[in-house]
């Protein structure tokens, strides 16, 4: 059952303030610290979740959440409910005044467990992970608990935590700065972020109403109803929708956060007819901008605090969550002795690519829609012209381009193909998902990766390997037809097409299901090679050397 | 190895082009006239589809006007 999520407080726990020694400590309970402690606690890490306040999101903020979120989700125990609660969408228009110009299909194909996109409150994202953490014994988490002072060791970080009781010390072996875009470790630490600020401020408007509007995203550029600047609309659920006017520099932040300036804007849009009940109010600017490193040592930043992006394109949330994915798993193997401390070195890399990725996207993107000088507005208007009729400018046409998950072409930890592989899936990305059969019942193959290194094999003629001649626990997959007992089958042939499947080809996937390491024939050395790459345990392994030779 | 971007003579009747874009301008005030240059260039980059062309063609048109000095 969903409860009020905006409205509850929770409530600081007295004799949960006290010192001791932590594997991991992780500053701030949003949607990417959630996902984090949940990550590691999940696959047995102990963790300790602090929060300088006692309540989840209030207001909206973050409505988009893409499949590979979802996804991640479900590997955290808490997708179906996120995924059922959301609004799910695919397309999104685009208009020039009152004419559509453009639209896009974000899922042209079926076959994923995910739509492309839900909307859904971050209220309701963080609701329901605060619930998935509380039903894991390891993760601990603490309100009104500020950090207030950090100290790093050798060995360990030792912070200062201030609670209505007064303050008091604690050590972690890492910390993870999950604490927003204003971070108060990355304060206290005396590091800073940068990049680029955007003269312009929007208004987001949540309203209550039934309209009939699709569950789909729409783009005005210069409609009638707000001439000369932007406006979208999108669908959230219990019939809130979201409404963003693009307001320029001048406007006045808090003017026109009064309803007697935000109704009417509304009304413009539905009509004076039109009956509605302001949800949430905000007036906002953004900035694109990153830390220099995401790793200092013991501290380890992810989602907001590491790096921001402008809203159009849902890069915001959707890139944090995808730090928590790459973070957790390596910590938990550096924690254990499986991985040395290096490992913590490709999060840095691998994820200030992703936020290198995601700015230019989002800052092309606000270029766009935010146009800075006379000419950059000439040549925007002209594309928006020429759309109408042409079909190339509408490629052009930059409204956002929705968060798509970064493959990790250039990791340390992938071992590069011996062989030539096409399909979609490239070496460093995101597994896609297909589905599947197990004896007559239907099965989502990334529902039975993750979490811990997994295989995939595909069954040739040839039969199957024995299972204990594999390095890694491993899916075998059967070709369209040719099912078997224990054997899934590629009931559809998507799995094939999406992967290149050849009978005898194994894939490797890291516990964030993204592939490090593919053959045409299994071979069992050349798999814990590559697991061992794949760990942090070995730089550029021999068999690969022999290989290229 | 990708194209260059082709500077030699390449119009068959220079005169007769040059005529055809002034007047295609004709009759149109600075601002409509900066429009119509501004998506004669999206079209004909569109056209060349190479970004390696277009981007010779715009550090050469680049290099041809200064910044005012500030």
């Amino acid at each position: 059952m969903d409860l009020d999520y905006q409205g509850h407080r929770f409530d600081y726990v007295p004799a949960a303030a006290q010192a001791g020694r932590h594997p991991v400590v992780v500053v701030g309970a949003g949607p990417v610290g959630l996902a984090t402690a949940i990550d590691l606690a999940h696959n047995g890490v102990p963790v300790l979740l602090l929060d300088d306040d006692n309540q989840l999101s209030a207001g909206s903020r973050a409505i988009c959440f893409s499949k590979r979120t979802l996804e991640v989700f479900d590997r955290l125990g808490c997708g179906e409910r996120m995924a059922a609660k959301g609004v799910r969408w695919h397309v999104g228009r685009v208009f020039k005044r009152e004419e559509e110009v453009y639209s896009f299909d974000l899922l042209p194909e079926t076959g994923h467990a995910h739509p492309a996109f839900v909307n859904l409150q971050q209220y309701y994202v963080e609701g329901y992970l605060h619930e998935r953490a509380q039903q894991l014994d390891r993760l601990e988490l603490r309100w009104r608990s500020k950090v207030t002072g950090l100290v790093q060791h050798a060995d360990r970080v030792v912070l200062s935590v201030t609670t209505p009781e007064g303050a008091y010390q604690l050590e972690a072996a890492y910390v993870v700065a999950a604490d927003g875009g204003k971070s108060s470790v990355r304060a206290l630490m005396g590091l800073e972020s940068h990049g680029r600020s955007f003269r312009d401020r929007f208004l987001i408007a949540d309203v209550e109403m039934t309209a009939d509007f699709p569950a789909e995203r729409w783009f005005w550029f210069d409609p009638p109803f707000h001439p000369g600047q932007s406006v979208l609309l999108h669908r959230q659920p219990d019939n809130i929708w979201r409404i963003d006017f693009q307001l320029g520099w001048d406007a006045d932040p808090v003017q026109e956060k009064t309803p007697e300036r935000v109704i009417p804007r509304i009304q413009a849009l539905l009509g004076k007819e039109a009956r509605f009940e302001l949800e949430w109010v905000s007036v906002y600017t953004f900035c694109c901008l990153r830390m220099d490193a995401f790793r200092h040592g013991r501290v380890l930043f992810a989602g907001d605090a590491a790096h921001g992006v402008s809203p159009f394109g849902a890069r915001g949330a959707n890139s944090g969550v995808q730090d928590a994915d790459n973070l957790a798993w390596k910590l938990r193997m550096v924690l254990s002795g499986d991985a040395p401390e290096a490992l913590l070195d490709t999060y840095a890399s691998e994820r200030e690519q992703a936020a290198d990725e995601n700015i230019l996207n989002s800052t092309r993107s606000t270029d766009f829609i935010s146009p800075k000088s006379a000419v950059s507005k000439l040549f925007r208007d002209a594309v928006l012209q020429l759309s109408k009729d042409q079909p190339f400018a509408r490629k052009l046409v930059n409204s956002g381009r929705l968060s798509t998950p970064t493959t990790y072409h250039a990791s340390p930890l992938n071992t590069p193909d011996g062989e030539r592989f096409g399909g979609c899936v490239a070496l460093g990305a995101p597994a896609a998902d297909a589905p599947l059969t197990l004896q007559g019942a239907a099965h989502w193959l990334l529902r039975h990766t993750g979490n811990r290194f997994s295989g995939i094999y595909f069954a040739g003629a040839a039969g199957l390997p024995a299972p204990q001649a594999f390095p890694v626990p491993t899916l075998a997959i059967a070709a369209k037809g040719q099912g078997g007992p224990g054997l899934f089958e590629d009931s559809e042939g998507l799995f094939a097409a999406r992967y290149d499947a050849s009978p005898g080809s194994f894939w490797l996937l890291r516990p964030d299901q993204h592939l490090c390491a593919r053959w045409r024939a299994f071979d069992a050395q050349a798999v814990r090679a590559a697991l061992a790459r794949a760990s942090g345990r070995i730089a550029v392994p021999a068999a690969h050397q022999m290989e290229t030779a | 190895m990708s194209a260059r971007l082709n500077v030699e003579p390449n119009l068959p009747d220079p005169d007769g082009f040059y005529e055809l874009l002034i007047e295609t301008h004709q009759d149109l005030d600075e601002e409509h006239s900066k429009m119509l240059n501004a998506q004669l260039i999206l079209l004909l980059a569109n056209h060349i589809g190479d970004l390696a062309v277009l981007r010779e063609a715009l550090a050469i048109a680049r290099a041809g006007v200064r910044a005012p000095s500030s």
